[in-house]
Protein backbone atom coordinates (compact mmCIF):
# COMPACT_ATOMS: atom_id res chain seq x y z
CA UNK A 1 0.00 0.00 0.00
CA UNK A 2 2.86 2.41 0.89
CA UNK A 3 4.36 1.65 -2.45
CA UNK A 4 1.07 2.37 -3.86
CA UNK A 5 0.97 5.72 -2.13
CA UNK A 6 4.45 6.45 -3.17
CA UNK A 7 4.40 6.03 -6.74
CA UNK A 8 0.56 7.79 -7.11
CA UNK A 9 -0.12 9.64 -10.54
CA UNK A 10 1.43 13.30 -10.12
CA UNK A 11 -2.49 14.36 -10.93
CA UNK A 12 -3.34 13.43 -7.28
CA UNK A 13 -0.53 15.45 -5.83
CA UNK A 14 -2.78 18.82 -5.90
CA UNK A 15 -6.05 17.27 -3.88
CA UNK A 16 -3.15 14.99 -1.77
CA UNK A 17 -1.82 18.70 -0.89
CA UNK A 18 -5.03 20.16 0.22
CA UNK A 19 -6.26 17.53 1.71
CA UNK A 20 -2.98 17.37 4.03
CA UNK A 21 -2.90 21.02 4.24
CA UNK A 22 -6.87 20.77 5.51
CA UNK A 23 -6.05 17.92 7.82
CA UNK A 24 -3.21 19.78 9.62
CA UNK A 25 -5.36 22.84 9.45
CA UNK A 26 -8.52 21.09 11.72
CA UNK A 27 -5.70 19.35 13.56
CA UNK A 28 -4.27 23.15 14.61
CA UNK A 29 -7.32 24.31 15.38
CA UNK A 30 -8.44 21.61 17.44
CA UNK A 31 -5.13 21.94 19.59
CA UNK A 32 -5.69 25.42 19.49
CA UNK A 33 -9.44 24.89 21.21
CA UNK A 34 -8.52 22.27 23.46
CA UNK A 35 -5.73 24.57 24.72
CA UNK A 36 -8.11 27.75 25.60
CA UNK A 37 -10.50 25.37 27.11
CA UNK A 38 -8.25 23.62 29.18
CA UNK A 39 -6.88 27.09 30.17
CA UNK A 40 -10.60 28.08 30.90
CA UNK A 41 -11.68 24.83 32.90
CA UNK A 42 -10.66 26.30 36.54
CA UNK A 43 -10.80 29.62 36.15
CA UNK A 44 -13.11 31.78 38.21
CA UNK A 45 -11.71 35.46 37.29
CA UNK A 46 -14.43 36.36 34.59
CA UNK A 47 -11.99 38.17 32.08
CA UNK A 48 -10.16 34.78 32.09
CA UNK A 49 -12.87 32.88 31.81
CA UNK A 50 -14.60 34.88 28.73
CA UNK A 51 -11.48 35.27 26.77
CA UNK A 52 -10.35 31.65 27.07
CA UNK A 53 -13.96 30.41 26.23
CA UNK A 54 -14.24 32.54 23.47
CA UNK A 55 -10.36 31.79 22.05
CA UNK A 56 -11.66 27.78 21.78
CA UNK A 57 -15.10 28.64 20.55
CA UNK A 58 -13.45 30.70 17.53
CA UNK A 59 -10.93 28.46 16.98
CA UNK A 60 -13.34 26.00 16.50
CA UNK A 61 -15.22 27.73 14.20
CA UNK A 62 -12.84 29.35 12.07
CA UNK A 63 -9.93 27.54 12.09
CA UNK A 64 -11.02 23.39 12.53
CA UNK A 65 -14.56 23.98 10.95
CA UNK A 66 -12.77 25.68 7.73
CA UNK A 67 -9.93 22.68 7.87
CA UNK A 68 -12.56 19.59 7.92
CA UNK A 69 -14.22 21.42 4.40
CA UNK A 70 -11.11 21.40 2.62
CA UNK A 71 -10.11 18.27 4.27
CA UNK A 72 -13.42 16.23 3.02
CA UNK A 73 -13.84 17.96 -0.15
CA UNK A 74 -9.77 17.15 -1.25
CA UNK A 75 -10.53 13.69 0.30
CA UNK A 76 -13.85 13.14 -2.11
CA UNK A 77 -11.54 14.68 -4.84
CA UNK A 78 -8.75 12.03 -4.80
CA UNK A 79 -11.37 9.34 -4.44
CA UNK A 80 -13.20 10.41 -7.50
CA UNK A 81 -9.27 10.09 -9.44
CA UNK A 82 -8.27 6.65 -7.78
CA UNK A 83 -12.23 4.84 -9.37
CA UNK A 84 -13.44 3.51 -5.56
CA UNK A 85 -16.84 3.57 -5.60
CA UNK A 86 -17.41 2.30 -2.30
CA UNK A 87 -17.68 -1.67 -3.35
CA UNK A 88 -13.85 -1.87 -3.13
CA UNK A 89 -12.65 0.29 -1.30
CA UNK A 90 -9.83 -0.32 1.22
CA UNK A 91 -10.19 -0.64 5.05
CA UNK A 92 -8.07 2.32 5.83
CA UNK A 93 -9.97 4.62 3.85
CA UNK A 94 -12.87 3.38 5.10
CA UNK A 95 -11.48 4.23 8.62
CA UNK A 96 -10.79 7.52 7.18
CA UNK A 97 -14.53 8.43 5.77
CA UNK A 98 -16.00 7.14 9.97
CA UNK A 99 -13.74 9.23 11.46
CA UNK A 100 -13.94 12.36 9.04
CA UNK A 101 -17.94 11.78 8.66
CA UNK A 102 -18.76 10.74 12.69
CA UNK A 103 -16.17 13.59 13.78
CA UNK A 104 -17.91 16.54 11.56
CA UNK A 105 -21.44 15.76 13.61
CA UNK A 106 -19.23 15.67 17.32
CA UNK A 107 -17.45 18.96 15.56
CA UNK A 108 -20.42 20.60 15.24
CA UNK A 109 -21.89 19.72 18.81
CA UNK A 110 -18.46 20.83 19.94
CA UNK A 111 -19.11 24.38 18.37
CA UNK A 112 -23.11 24.58 19.38
CA UNK A 113 -21.91 23.65 23.47
CA UNK A 114 -19.17 26.05 22.72
CA UNK A 115 -20.80 29.12 21.39
CA UNK A 116 -23.77 28.52 24.10
CA UNK A 117 -20.97 28.68 26.95
CA UNK A 118 -19.46 31.58 25.57
CA UNK A 119 -23.57 33.28 25.62
CA UNK A 120 -24.15 32.33 29.10
CA UNK A 121 -19.96 33.36 30.76
CA UNK A 122 -20.77 36.55 29.58
CA UNK A 123 -23.67 36.93 31.78
CA UNK A 124 -22.98 38.69 35.08
CA UNK A 125 -21.90 37.07 38.02
CA UNK A 126 -20.78 33.36 35.70
CA UNK A 127 -18.20 31.60 37.19
CA UNK A 128 -17.83 28.63 35.61
CA UNK A 129 -18.45 27.65 31.84
CA UNK A 130 -20.35 24.07 31.94
CA UNK A 131 -21.60 24.06 28.32
CA UNK A 132 -17.15 24.06 27.63
CA UNK A 133 -15.86 22.31 29.90
CA UNK A 134 -18.65 19.34 28.07
CA UNK A 135 -17.22 20.43 24.57
CA UNK A 136 -13.88 19.99 26.11
CA UNK A 137 -13.69 16.28 26.27
CA UNK A 138 -15.48 15.95 22.76
CA UNK A 139 -12.48 18.29 21.03
CA UNK A 140 -9.94 16.05 22.58
CA UNK A 141 -11.83 13.06 21.81
CA UNK A 142 -12.02 14.27 18.57
CA UNK A 143 -8.24 15.47 17.91
CA UNK A 144 -7.12 11.74 19.18
CA UNK A 145 -9.66 10.52 16.63
CA UNK A 146 -8.05 12.53 13.99
CA UNK A 147 -4.84 11.54 14.76
CA UNK A 148 -6.10 7.35 14.58
CA UNK A 149 -6.95 8.88 11.48
CA UNK A 150 -3.75 10.01 10.25
CA UNK A 151 -2.43 6.39 11.10
CA UNK A 152 -4.96 5.03 8.78
CA UNK A 153 -3.79 7.59 6.00
CA UNK A 154 -0.36 6.93 6.52
CA UNK A 155 0.21 3.21 7.25
CA UNK A 156 -3.02 1.83 5.29
CA UNK A 157 -3.33 -1.35 7.36
CA UNK A 158 -5.49 -4.05 5.44
CA UNK B 1 2.90 -2.94 9.26
CA UNK B 2 6.30 -3.00 8.78
CA UNK B 3 9.13 -0.29 9.73
CA UNK B 4 8.58 1.92 6.78
CA UNK B 5 4.69 2.62 7.54
CA UNK B 6 5.35 3.33 11.55
CA UNK B 7 8.48 5.33 10.47
CA UNK B 8 6.36 7.22 7.39
CA UNK B 9 3.77 7.63 10.00
CA UNK B 10 5.79 8.95 13.18
CA UNK B 11 6.82 11.13 10.26
CA UNK B 12 3.44 12.98 9.38
CA UNK B 13 2.71 12.68 13.20
CA UNK B 14 5.62 15.26 13.36
CA UNK B 15 4.68 17.58 10.60
CA UNK B 16 0.85 17.74 12.24
CA UNK B 17 2.65 18.86 15.54
CA UNK B 18 4.52 21.11 13.54
CA UNK B 19 2.09 22.38 11.43
CA UNK B 20 -0.52 22.89 14.14
CA UNK B 21 1.86 24.85 16.33
CA UNK B 22 2.27 27.24 13.17
CA UNK B 23 -1.64 26.93 13.07
CA UNK B 24 -2.18 27.97 16.74
CA UNK B 25 0.51 30.55 16.71
CA UNK B 26 -1.11 32.25 13.51
CA UNK B 27 -4.72 32.63 15.62
CA UNK B 28 -3.24 33.71 17.99
CA UNK B 29 -1.46 36.84 16.62
CA UNK B 30 -5.30 37.50 14.42
CA UNK B 31 -6.74 36.92 17.75
CA UNK B 32 -4.69 39.35 19.28
CA UNK B 33 -4.34 41.75 16.97
CA UNK B 34 -6.62 44.57 17.95
CA UNK B 35 -5.48 44.66 21.21
CA UNK B 36 -3.32 47.06 23.38
CA UNK B 37 -4.56 45.48 26.90
CA UNK B 38 -1.44 43.84 28.81
CA UNK B 39 -3.76 41.38 30.69
CA UNK B 40 -5.02 40.24 27.22
CA UNK B 41 -1.77 39.48 25.76
CA UNK B 42 -0.05 38.01 29.06
CA UNK B 43 -3.16 35.81 28.88
CA UNK B 44 -1.76 33.52 26.01
CA UNK B 45 1.10 33.07 27.26
CA UNK B 46 0.63 29.39 28.62
CA UNK B 47 -0.93 28.59 25.41
CA UNK B 48 2.03 29.36 22.89
CA UNK B 49 4.41 27.89 25.22
CA UNK B 50 2.42 24.80 24.72
CA UNK B 51 2.49 25.98 20.80
CA UNK B 52 6.76 26.09 21.39
CA UNK B 53 6.77 22.71 22.53
CA UNK B 54 4.75 21.62 19.76
CA UNK B 55 6.76 22.75 17.23
CA UNK B 56 10.25 21.53 18.80
CA UNK B 57 8.63 18.19 18.60
CA UNK B 58 7.48 18.54 15.41
CA UNK B 59 10.87 20.30 14.08
CA UNK B 60 12.80 17.47 15.45
CA UNK B 61 10.15 14.12 14.86
CA UNK B 62 10.15 15.35 10.63
CA UNK B 63 13.69 15.89 10.78
CA UNK B 64 14.99 12.63 12.55
CA UNK B 65 12.33 10.57 11.03
CA UNK B 66 12.78 11.67 7.24
CA UNK B 67 16.21 11.12 7.54
CA UNK B 68 15.60 7.58 8.99
CA UNK B 69 12.89 7.49 6.42
CA UNK B 70 15.31 8.54 3.43
CA UNK B 71 17.88 6.09 4.26
CA UNK B 72 15.48 3.08 5.23
CA UNK B 73 13.39 2.85 1.62
CA UNK B 74 15.17 1.73 -1.46
CA UNK B 75 13.42 4.26 -3.88
CA UNK B 76 15.20 6.81 -1.96
CA UNK B 77 18.49 8.80 -1.60
CA UNK B 78 19.51 11.28 0.86
CA UNK B 79 21.09 13.58 -1.75
CA UNK B 80 18.13 13.12 -3.80
CA UNK B 81 17.37 16.82 -4.75
CA UNK B 82 13.63 17.34 -3.32
CA UNK B 83 15.17 15.86 0.19
CA UNK B 84 17.90 18.53 -0.27
CA UNK B 85 15.14 20.76 -0.86
CA UNK B 86 13.39 19.73 2.11
CA UNK B 87 16.33 19.59 4.40
CA UNK B 88 16.97 23.33 3.39
CA UNK B 89 13.38 24.45 4.21
CA UNK B 90 13.24 22.97 7.21
CA UNK B 91 16.51 24.56 8.19
CA UNK B 92 14.82 27.81 7.29
CA UNK B 93 11.32 27.46 8.54
CA UNK B 94 12.83 27.00 11.57
CA UNK B 95 14.96 29.89 11.61
CA UNK B 96 12.66 32.62 10.16
CA UNK B 97 10.07 30.91 13.10
CA UNK B 98 12.49 31.17 15.80
CA UNK B 99 13.38 35.17 15.00
CA UNK B 100 9.42 35.58 14.53
CA UNK B 101 9.08 33.79 18.30
CA UNK B 102 11.83 36.19 19.61
CA UNK B 103 9.59 39.04 18.69
CA UNK B 104 6.52 38.00 19.63
CA UNK B 105 7.85 36.98 22.95
CA UNK B 106 9.28 40.18 23.84
CA UNK B 107 5.79 41.53 23.68
CA UNK B 108 4.45 38.92 26.12
CA UNK B 109 7.37 39.41 28.25
CA UNK B 110 6.22 43.08 28.25
CA UNK B 111 2.89 42.17 28.79
CA UNK B 112 3.18 39.99 32.01
CA UNK B 113 5.79 42.84 33.02
CA UNK B 114 2.65 45.29 32.41
CA UNK B 115 0.24 43.14 34.47
CA UNK B 116 2.67 41.98 37.42
CA UNK B 117 2.96 46.34 37.75
CA UNK B 118 -0.87 46.19 37.91
CA UNK B 119 -1.00 48.34 34.94
CA UNK B 120 -4.67 46.98 33.08
CA UNK B 121 -4.71 50.02 31.31
CA UNK B 122 -4.48 49.54 27.31
CA UNK B 123 -0.81 50.12 26.28
CA UNK B 124 -0.57 51.31 22.94
CA UNK B 125 3.55 50.81 22.86
CA UNK B 126 2.80 47.20 23.36
CA UNK B 127 0.05 46.94 20.96
CA UNK B 128 2.69 48.42 18.60
CA UNK B 129 4.89 45.41 19.32
CA UNK B 130 2.79 42.75 19.04
CA UNK B 131 1.91 44.49 15.62
CA UNK B 132 5.17 45.02 14.69
CA UNK B 133 5.33 44.59 10.48
CA UNK B 134 9.14 42.86 11.37
CA UNK B 135 7.00 40.48 13.79
CA UNK B 136 4.93 39.56 11.22
CA UNK B 137 6.35 39.22 8.15
CA UNK B 138 8.75 36.54 9.83
CA UNK B 139 5.75 34.47 10.88
CA UNK B 140 3.76 34.66 7.81
CA UNK B 141 7.51 34.35 5.86
CA UNK B 142 7.48 30.44 8.33
CA UNK B 143 3.79 29.73 7.18
CA UNK B 144 4.91 30.09 3.84
CA UNK B 145 8.09 28.21 3.85
CA UNK B 146 5.92 25.06 5.52
CA UNK B 147 3.63 25.72 2.74
CA UNK B 148 6.40 25.45 0.43
CA UNK B 149 8.05 22.46 2.32
CA UNK B 150 4.42 20.33 2.06
CA UNK B 151 4.02 20.80 -1.14
CA UNK B 152 7.78 19.41 -1.55
CA UNK B 153 7.07 16.14 0.40
CA UNK B 154 3.95 15.38 -1.96
CA UNK B 155 4.82 16.75 -5.01
CA UNK B 156 8.46 15.02 -4.78
CA UNK B 157 10.15 17.17 -7.65
CA UNK B 158 12.62 15.49 -9.50
CA UNK B 159 12.33 12.60 -7.95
Amino acid sequence: MTVLAATRPTDWDFPLFLHVLGAAILVGGLLTAVGMQVLAWNRREPGDLVAYSRGGFWALLTVALPGWVLMRFAAEWIRSKEGWNGDNDPSWLGVGYLVADVGFIVLLLTILLAGFGVRRVRRPGATANTLGRIATPLATILLIGYLVAVWAMTAKPD
Amino acid sequence: MDTHDWLLFLHVLAAFALVGAEVMFTFLIFWLWRTDVPADIARVSGLSRIGSVLLGIGAMGTLIFGIILAFEADRYAIWDVWIIAALVLWALTLEVGRRAGAAYDAAGAEARRLVGEGRTEPSPELGAMFRSSNARTLHFTSVGLIAVLLLDMIFKPWA
